[in-house]
């Protein structure tokens, strides 16, 4: 729904190309559009006024670079003063304290405050080898205290023994004990969600804090946060005072806006981000990857690593052995689809691609939705091993043994063939070609399924949007589509969108 | 509350805006002072309402429902002088009519025996505290009432419920945990008819949109849940935690196509200095919203009324 910010300026700077730098009035009209991009992404209003003025100041009168265009340069500042902002280097936990070190953990309701102390404590124990107990102080929701005690036998983490009706100040005080009495280093206090403007409840967890003098007060926040991100950090700072920010369900797609907003105004770095629901969705904080978010740059890194995660690193060898010869059976197309399914389907894949956000909705709308891969699946997987190598052997008879099979109809096995051939035949081009680009290196699992024969992304939009037609016939290009990703032209190789595989041509224009 | 036995329509309606108002009491404040930063001694101008679209927008309203909120404010009034007041007024006017059309209370059909609700959201919305929210409620009404612990993923998810099915009385319909979602909403519902329970209402686990295999699984849940009655859920609802961004959108978005959403229910309005997104949810996708959460008790979970709520956050005087 969000077009990313590179779209924008390029609508802005169209008229400008050719000249040798920024003018004022260029930037003004640029950073308009920044700001309104930061806006979209749930940076507080406050803060990206700060953060306009700081990137007005560096791009004024910025040399344009011949290989750029305008937009892109903008782009480039805003990007590394958002990475700037966020914090370029790195900051991890400090254990650096006498044992039993306290890390208290605090934030509104909801935040994920448990599962992070959890994460945390898990990553301590198997990564620093040290002795953690974890303790909750969440006296309020129900079963909270249970929730923690929980995770921690399901992780052979400690917890502290459940005492019915014990205050939370004594609670802590009772873990701390219990920390040093069974000399462990770390106590983690898992806090009850509170309310930034809860008196009473900040009066509480000052108590605890200057009873167990936590070495870190971590605040845990979500990232799908909006506007008021600042006052919750604020508060919580100017309250308790914070040592890092943990920010949680960066796994949604949410552009983590919220992420600057706190960073701003608190000024302490974000430590981890949370990455999802299992005990080990743990990260260290990565700037650049936020700051492409927040600008809709998609999330090619993750992307990356996901590919690097999902895709087997054999399978991808023998696919581009066989990409090489030519060879492409629907025995090949039937694994693709199936990593693509791994990868988080369509939609999840081309969520984290730069500028796909727009093309991500129109294949909503054109309802190419991940069952497609699925039918395809089953027509593949109806297929005799014969058919499957040698798709030629197909007769109408055939077809309709298949369709019956598969639960699907002769002209969608057609559509099937029809794509396979098409996708054999890139294939066989880049394979003459040699396989250039990020995913090379790969070994083609990557090449084949985002591209198939893709080497490098169009750098015609025209071309573009004809591969993207005749990837669903959807239409409508989003502008911008074809120009080259930001910060040092950008990852070659990752396929434009011509060649998803899955995409019969023509049901998009059926609809 | 007692008060409302003997006199059940008057107080309680005051109490429970007196509640809201307090409740809201920062969104009340944020708002209404910066209009009053805004139009104190000026004339309402092109950069006038640029500030009140800025203000807007600090509460959450997004960018294009601000932009139009300010342009209808503004409109046939350039270059007079408008009082705070009267901007406040027109403000809570406009709020007022873009919430008016999804203002529904939360109603059970009786005649629909049992009357499933199903509840979805993302992690840590609130949805377990609004379900046990929501039984208290019937249950006070003299409705029987019966919960599914859906939540089968959540480390004490379960218990959770289970604590809030003992405090009400309401029977908690559980599985191990790990269980199958899908099929428990089965059991339940077989449960809830042979003991002729009024409602039902069943819990799951929480979701973020984006996960599509998560999202594939609540399908199912829905599924199963038609296959034992085909007009059931017949209230599909999805619990949204206001503190969120302009990513509620995106939320209402996929939850409505997933799991068929029939309406909203809005929880932690007193925490956040906003309650905007209610408006930029209201004028994108017009779900009918239900609740609102605006504290941490059980009568802080109301009926949304459009007109309260638009002055409410406002700070409308009259």
């Amino acid at each position: 729904m969000f077009e990313n910010l590179q779209d924008r300026l390029s609508g802005v700077f169209d008229k400008l190309t050719g000249r040798g730098a920024l003018s004022e009035k260029d930037v003004d009209e640029a950073l308009r559009e920044v700001r309104r991009a930061l806006l979209e992404a749930d940076v507080a209003l406050p803060v990206a006024r700060a953060f306009v003025e700081k990137v007005r100041t560096r791009a004024v009168g910025h040399e344009v670079l011949k290989s750029v265009t305008p937009g892109q340069q903008v782009v480039k500042i805003v990007h590394d003063a958002l990475v700037d902002t966020l914090g370029a280097e790195a900051a991890e936990i400090s254990l650096n304290a006498p044992a039993p070190v306290a890390i208290m953990m605090v934030g509104l309701q909801g935040s994920g405050k448990t599962t992070s102390t959890a994460k945390i404590a898990k990553r301590l124990m198997k990564r620093e080898k040290r002795k953690v107990l974890m303790a909750s102080l969440d006296t309020r929701r129900p079963a909270a205290q249970e929730q923690l005690k929980v995770l921690g036998e399901q992780n052979d983490i400690p917890t502290l023994a459940i005492v019915e009706g014990q205050e939370p100040v004594a609670i802590a005080r009772r873990a701390m004990e219990a920390g040093r009495l069974g000399g462990y280093d770390v106590v983690l206090l898992d806090s009850a969600g509170r309310l930034h403007v809860d008196e009473a409840l900040m009066a509480e967890i000052t108590q605890v804090r200057d009873l167990a003098h936590p070495h870190e007060t971590l605040l845990v926040a979500d990232s799908l946060t909006g506007q008021d991100a600042v006052n919750v950090a604020e508060q919580f700072q100017s309250r308790i005072g914070l040592t890092g920010i943990v920010l949680t369900r960066t796994d949604g797609d949410g552009r983590g806006g919220a992420a600057l907003s706190m960073r701003h105004v608190t000024g302490v770095p974000i430590k981890l981000l949370g990455t999802g629901e299992k005990i080990d969705e743990l990260e260290d904080f990565d700037p650049r990857r936020i700051a492409g978010r927040i600008l809709g740059q998609g999330d090619v890194v993750s992307l990356v690593e996901k590919a690097a995660e999902t895709i087997d690193a054999e399978k991808a060898e023998r696919m581009a052995r066989k990409m090489k010869k030519g060879q492409f059976d629907l025995d090949d197309l039937a694994e693709q689809l199936q990593q693509m399914g791994k990868m988080g389907g369509m939609a999840g894949v081309l969520g984290m691609l730069p500028g796909m956000g727009k093309i991500k909705k129109q294949l909503g709308q054109a309802q190419l939705d991940d069952s497609i891969f699925k039918r395809q699946a089953a027509i593949i997987s109806s297929m005799t091993k014969q058919e499957r190598r040698n798709p030629k052997v197909l007769n109408a008879s055939r077809k309709k043994r298949v369709a019956a099979g598969s639960g699907t109809s002769v002209p969608e096995i057609n559509r099937l063939l029809k794509m396979h051939r098409q996708m054999a035949d890139m294939m066989k081009q880049m394979g003459k070609k040699g396989m250039k680009g990020l995913f090379g290196g790969m070994g083609g699992g990557m090449g084949g399924l985002m591209g198939g024969g893709m080497p490098e992304m169009p750098s015609d939009p025209k071309e573009a949007e004809r591969l993207l037609q005749q990837m669903g016939g959807s239409g409508g290009l989003p502008p911008g589509l074809g120009s080259n990703s930001i910060a040092g032209g950008g990852l070659p190789g990752l396929g434009g969108p011509g060649g998803l595989p899955g995409l019969p041509s023509g049901r998009g224009k059926k609809k | 509350m007692s008060e409302h036995e003997t006199n059940p329509e008057k107080p309680e309606k005051k109490s429970l805006f007196k509640r809201m108002k307090e409740g809201l009491q920062r969104s009340t404040q944020a708002l209404s002072e910066g209009v009053s930063g805004i139009f104190t001694k000026r004339k309402l101008d092109g950069e006038t309402l640029q500030e009140l679209e800025d203000l807007l927008i600090m509460a959450d309203m997004g960018l294009d429902q601000a932009a139009a909120i300010a342009e209808a404010v503004g409109k046939g009034r350039y270059n007079k002088e408008v009082s705070p007041e009267e901007i406040r007024e027109i403000l809570a006017e406009e709020i007022a009519a873009v919430l008016a059309p999804v203002e529904k209370p939360f109603e059970i059909d009786s005649s629909k025996k049992p009357f499933i609700v199903l509840v979805t959201g993302v992690n840590g919305s609130g949805k377990t505290t609004t379900i046990g929210k929501i039984g208290a409620k019937l249950k006070a009404e003299g409705k029987s009432v019966m919960f599914a612990a859906g939540d089968t993923f959540r480390a004490a998810a379960i218990d959770q419920l289970k604590i809030w099915g003992e405090r009400i009385g309401a029977p908690v319909v559980e599985t191990k945990v790990g269980g199958d979602a899908a099929g428990l909403a089965f059991e339940a519902i077989d449960r809830a008819k042979a003991e002729g329970t009024d409602v039902l209402l069943i819990d799951t686990a929480g979701r973020l949109q984006n996960k599509a295999g998560l999202m594939a699984e609540l399908e199912k849940v829905v599924r199963v849940i038609k296959k034992r009655d085909p007009e059931a859920p017949h209230l599909s609802l999805l619990v949204l935690d206001a503190t969120t961004g302009q990513n509620a959108i995106n939320q209402v978005e996929v939850f409505k196509e997933t799991a068929g959403l029939t309406g909203l229910i809005m929880t932690k309005l007193d925490g956040t200095a906003r309650g905007g997104i209610l408006v930029a949810l209201a004028g994108r996708f017009g779900l009918p919203v239900h609740l609102i959460g605006v504290g941490e008790g059980i009568d802080d979970l109301q009926s949304f009324n459009a007109k309260n709520f638009a002055r409410a956050i406002t700070g409308a005087q009259k």
